[in-house]
């Protein structure tokens, strides 16, 4: 199992000034480590489709390096997402899901096929250019380089530890993630577009 | 009586080369191949294929944050299917995604048995978007419209192709 955060440090330092899109948990992680919060588009809700989000940037910006940090839960809700991406296949997108099992903000209930089902395996069958699972922080450290030059689309599985949520959403601390509408201003800010 | 004047999908692609179209995100409906056929060829547009509605609206949402120009194309029964990316992110984020939707089961001569033709206009407006009706050659202006009326509010706006069934196919 491999902390989300010290995942996103590693990965930090091959972003090359890219742009990243990080949903729900991962969201909160990137917020802490981020160097460039604008080109981060933390995107919620829409039922799983920051990757989706993530691929219109991209083909949009294909000299640019593009970054999703999914759920597992999100891209059980969106799976149509890996054909539709392998399908464009934009050599700039590189998809980490973050595996953790569980539907964290909810409470921690498991996902359908927890332990069951690979979702490298997934990815490469649906088309992705590479695939890799990576469950010792280690392990991932010492190919970040080898992952990251790789031409995408990559896909990359991290089996993490959970960050459950579990207060009633009236007692939990507001959210201190930039709302997805402000950083989409000033992504194109940013970008001058 | 039979609709006599048709949209032709030169019509629709002239649209689209009009405003500088980039990207054309699409789910195809039953009726629409030569339209897709024409669009294949043409050099300046990037199809982008997806597997299911609501895709389409946040890979859209994406290309107009990269800088680019998309517009969606899917039916109204995907408009349906893309109701929480629509709400979370066409109208959340204000983002100015011109879709156009196969308006299927309408009918100019009222009552339709139709359900997907009944909801489609109840919908909308629950939503509070703006949307116009195109059904032949001589509306399809009312894309270039729905363009400018999408970069004027910041806002989604819909073009319902009312054609669907006549001249959108051959």
């Amino acid at each position: 199992m491999i902390d989300q955060v010290a995942l996103m440090e590693v990965v930090e330092q091959y972003r090359d000034n890219g742009i990243v899109v990080p949903t729900m948990t991962g969201s909160r992680g990137w917020n802490e480590v981020s160097k460039n919060k604008n080109r981060d588009i933390p995107l919620g809700g829409a039922m799983g489709k920051a990757s989706s989000f993530a691929l219109g940037v991209a083909l949009a910006q294909p000299d640019k390096r593009v970054i999703i940090f999914d759920g597992d839960g999100s891209l059980l809700m969106n799976l149509g997402t890996l054909v539709t991406i392998a399908e464009k296949a934009p050599k700039n997108l590189y998809h980490f899901v973050l595996e953790n099992g569980v539907y964290a903000i909810t409470g921690g209930q498991p996902i359908p096929g927890n332990n069951k089902i690979s979702f490298a395996g997934m990815a490469k069958e649906a088309g992705y250019a590479s695939a890799f699972e990576f469950d010792d922080l280690e392990d991932f450290a010492s190919r970040a380089s080898e992952v990251m030059s790789t031409e995408g689309p990559v896909f990359i599985c991290v089996k993490t530890t959970p960050e459950i949520q579990n207060e009633p959403m009236g007692l939990r601390a507001p959210s201190v993630v930039k709302p997805t509408k402000a950083a989409i201003q000033d992504l194109m800010q940013d970008l001058g577009v | 009586m039979t609709q006599q004047a048709l949209l032709s999908p030169e019509a629709v692609i002239k649209e689209f080369k009009k405003n500088g179209i980039t990207h054309v995100v699409y789910l195809p409906d039953s009726e629409t191949n030569w339209m897709y056929q024409l669009m294949e060829a043409e050099p300046s547009i990037d199809l982008v294929p997806v597997t299911r509605e609501g895709e389409s609206i946040a890979i859209a949402a994406g290309v107009l944050a990269g800088g680019k120009k998309p517009v969606v194309l899917i039916q109204n029964t995907g408009l349906f299917e893309s109701g929480d990316s629509i709400r979370g992110i066409a109208l959340d984020c204000a983002m100015p995604i011109v879709m156009l939707i196969g308006y299927r089961g309408w009918t100019r001569h009222g009552a339709t048995p139709d359900s997907a033709a009944r909801f489609t206009e109840p919908i909308l407006r629950a939503w509070g978007i703006t949307y116009y009706l195109v059904e032949h050659d001589g509306d399809a202006d009312r894309i270039s419209l729905a363009y400018e009326e999408a970069e004027r509010t910041k806002m989604p706006v819909v073009v319902l192709v009312g054609d669907e069934y006549h001249g959108f196919n051959r």
